[in-house]
């Protein structure tokens, strides 16, 4: 047997063990339901266009204009009647003059106001408010998608330590073969759940009528997301399976963990609070742990020239193939040692496996 | 029997430790070899080194004739001493898996677990997850999961620990099973009586040496020192007087002797049958536990 097909097996193993566990079918679930209830309810709560009364048909077509449901009134009394019951949130009387119960609804005063015409220079294609929000998404998704499933792998690794199963495998396969059946396994799972909830987040977005400025705005910077966010998500998944092979129990994992889990943690942060400063996002954005978050925020205010990500996603790949040589030579040498947690150190210098 | 197995001046240290010393030993195949020795004295991590989880400072094991590969690997069954299989996987597929790894197809995997937890009278247990078991039935799935691809060498780290004796007969009965269709089978124990009582050749380690090893009934007549049991009608307290024999044990008609070099057996015997009848008269084998107390020393 080859090693590509004893890394198979593991692959297949670990991805039908993920399927059926429960936390991951949990997890699954309650972010997409989280996401649909994100995009719904706003829309929800929307209800309807605003419903306005009118009397004598002057105004009824800019009203209408306006999207706002004109109803018919006979008279003034009759407007009033509307108004007071709660059918209508105004009405508009000849005048013009407008009827309400305690405010003027924005939308009415609006439309019969005639304002300046405007000409911007500088069009924004969508909402400034989404603007702040996607790429913020972008980062959030990737940040919780890395932790998560970054954890899943040290569980994975940690478990099979426990139970000492692990002495059976090497005995039978070699351990790159099941370190690289682990690690695709759960990138392949990361993927999948993150295109699922980003293809429905597309999906509800439309069926919902956001602006589609936005959509089409995203995409050059998703585009741009996913192949450094896989490379990112690869850089770091051996180097979970390294910690989770330093801990001889569960209850190891948080503090063999915690290096990690500050490689994720600091560039996050970083980008969060320096996103406005042009000069540490350009250098976030070539930094390979925070790349993946950074770029693409770049991409999406059309910042980097176009050479840049490929730039960018070759300093990544040369650190991914670094960090994927330091985290396979660190889980080779402590994957046996089940006495008590691994040092860095001791696990860099063994090597033991044959 | 022929030899497949060479274990030839392993060392093996870890730190300033060494726990092994020039370990040299082999199995052959048709036959249960029983690796017996005190906690700490080596047994694991010679074991390991065998299946190549450890590697070893110096020295070679070779598998008929060739140093061990990968590829030969593949047809070695290992049970570690401390038992690991997946706690949340049925046993059915876990064991299938673990055959896959070794080499099988998928399908004969499946049939060859079949077989095999119906052998180990497991079936009723094949879709249950491993931490439903019984402590007794995660040792039989364990045995199962070293046993699914046919080995050719099988290495059983205390196999009988935690085993009752029913179970016990049932796994002696599958290993007998394999040595008989020509496996080779290293397996080690503190249960000296049933080490005893099963094996055919015999490997002694104490501090990491090897303090003997060969067939069982070679080494019970190397260390069968001149000692006999004889037993007569009335007295046997005249053996005292009777050239070239030391009491060790007298009870009334009983006693336990041994002969000084060159004294003849035989001739304590005609003096005692001059006396009367004689009921008993035979050497006195020592036990494995004899043996292995009196190497180890």
């Amino acid at each position: 047997m080859t090693t590509f097909q004893a890394a198979r097996l593991v692959f297949a193993r670990e991805l039908t063990a993920k399927l059926r566990d429960k936390a991951f079918i949990f997890s699954t679930v309650s972010f997409l339901v989280v996401l649909i209830g994100s995009i719904a309810i706003p829309a929800m709560l929307n209800g309807g266009p605003t419903r306005v009364a009118v009397v004598g048909g002057t105004s009824a077509p800019v009203l209408g204009a306006a999207a706002l449901e004109v109803v018919e009134a006979t008279d003034a009394a009759a407007a009033e009647r509307l108004v007071r019951d709660g059918d209508v949130a105004a009405a508009v009387l000849p005048g013009p003059r407008v009827l309400a119960l305690e405010e003027a609804p924005d939308e009415v005063l609006d439309a019969l106001s005639t304002l300046p015409p405007v000409e911007l220079l500088q069009a924004q294609p969508f909402d400034p408010v989404l603007a702040t929000l996607v790429p913020l998404a972008l980062a959030m998704l990737c940040y919780i998608t890395s932790m998560l499933f970054g954890i899943q792998i040290s569980q994975s690794v940690v478990e099979e330590k426990q139970t000492r199963i692990v002495e059976i495998l090497v005995a039978s396969i070699p351990v790159r073969a099941l370190l690289a059946g682990k690690v695709a396994a759960i990138t392949v799972l990361a993927f999948a759940q993150m295109a699922l909830l980003v293809v429905i987040a597309l999906i509800g977005t439309r069926v919902a009528g956001l602006d589609s400025g936005v959509i089409d705005a995203i995409r050059p910077a998703l585009g741009w997301f996913l192949p450094f966010f896989a490379l990112g998500f690869i850089m770091l998944a051996t180097v979970w399976a390294a910690v989770g092979a330093l801990a001889a129990r569960q209850e190891d994992l948080g503090s063999t963990t915690g290096t990690v889990q500050m490689l994720i943690l600091i560039p996050f942060f970083a980008v969060i609070f320096m996103r406005d400063n042009d000069a540490v996002l350009t250098a976030l954005s070539y930094f390979p742990f925070s790349a993946a978050m950074a770029m693409p925020i770049r991409i999406f205010e059309n910042d980097a020239a176009a050479w840049e990500p490929f730039l960018a996603l070759a300093v990544l790949v040369v650190s991914a193939i670094g960090m994927l040589l330091v985290g396979a030579r660190v889980y080779q040498g402590s994957l046996l040692r089940t006495n008590g947690k691994t040092s860095f150190l001791a696990a860099w210098r063994t090597r033991s496996t044959v | 029997m022929t030899t497949v197995l060479n274990v030839e001046a392993v060392n093996r240290s870890f730190g300033e430790r060494q726990v092994l010393k020039d370990v040299s030993f082999s199995v052959g195949t048709g036959r249960l070899t029983g690796f017996v020795g005190a906690n700490g004295a080596g047994k694991t991590t010679t074991m390991r080194i065998v299946l190549g989880v450890l590697g070893a400072d110096s020295g070679t094991v070779s598998w008929r004739g060739a140093p061990v590969t990968r590829a030969a690997r593949q047809s070695f069954g290992y049970m570690p001493e401390e038992r690991g299989l997946y706690p949340k996987m049925t046993v059915g597929e876990q064991i299938v898996y673990l055959g896959r790894l070794h080499g099988l197809s998928a399908a004969d995997a499946r049939q060859r677990t079949t077989a095999l937890l119906e052998r180990l009278e497991l079936t009723e247990r094949a879709g249950e997850t491993v931490e439903k078991l019984s402590l007794g039935n995660q040792q039989r799935a364990q045995i199962a999961a070293a046993l699914v691809h046919d080995p050719e060498l099988l290495v059983l780290d205390e196999p009988f620990s935690g085993l009752d004796p029913i179970a016990v007969e049932k796994v002696l009965a599958v290993l007998r099973e394999r040595a008989r269709a020509g496996a080779a089978v290293l397996f080690s124990s503190h249960q000296l009586e049933l080490v005893e009582r099963l094996c055919d050749d015999l490997v002694i380690i104490a501090d990491g040496t090897i303090r003997a090893a060969g067939p069982r009934a070679t080494l019970r007549e190397q260390y069968t020192l001149p000692r006999y049991r004889i037993e007569v009608d009335g007295d046997a307290g005249w053996l005292r007087d009777e050239p070239g024999v030391t009491l060790t044990e007298l009870d009334g008609a009983h006693a336990v002797f041994d002969l000084t070099p060159g004294a003849d057996d035989q001739t304590v015997l005609r003096s005692a049958l001059a006396r009367g009848p004689v009921r008993a008269f035979a050497p006195v084998r020592p036990t494995l536990a004899e043996i292995f107390h009196e190497v180890i020393q």
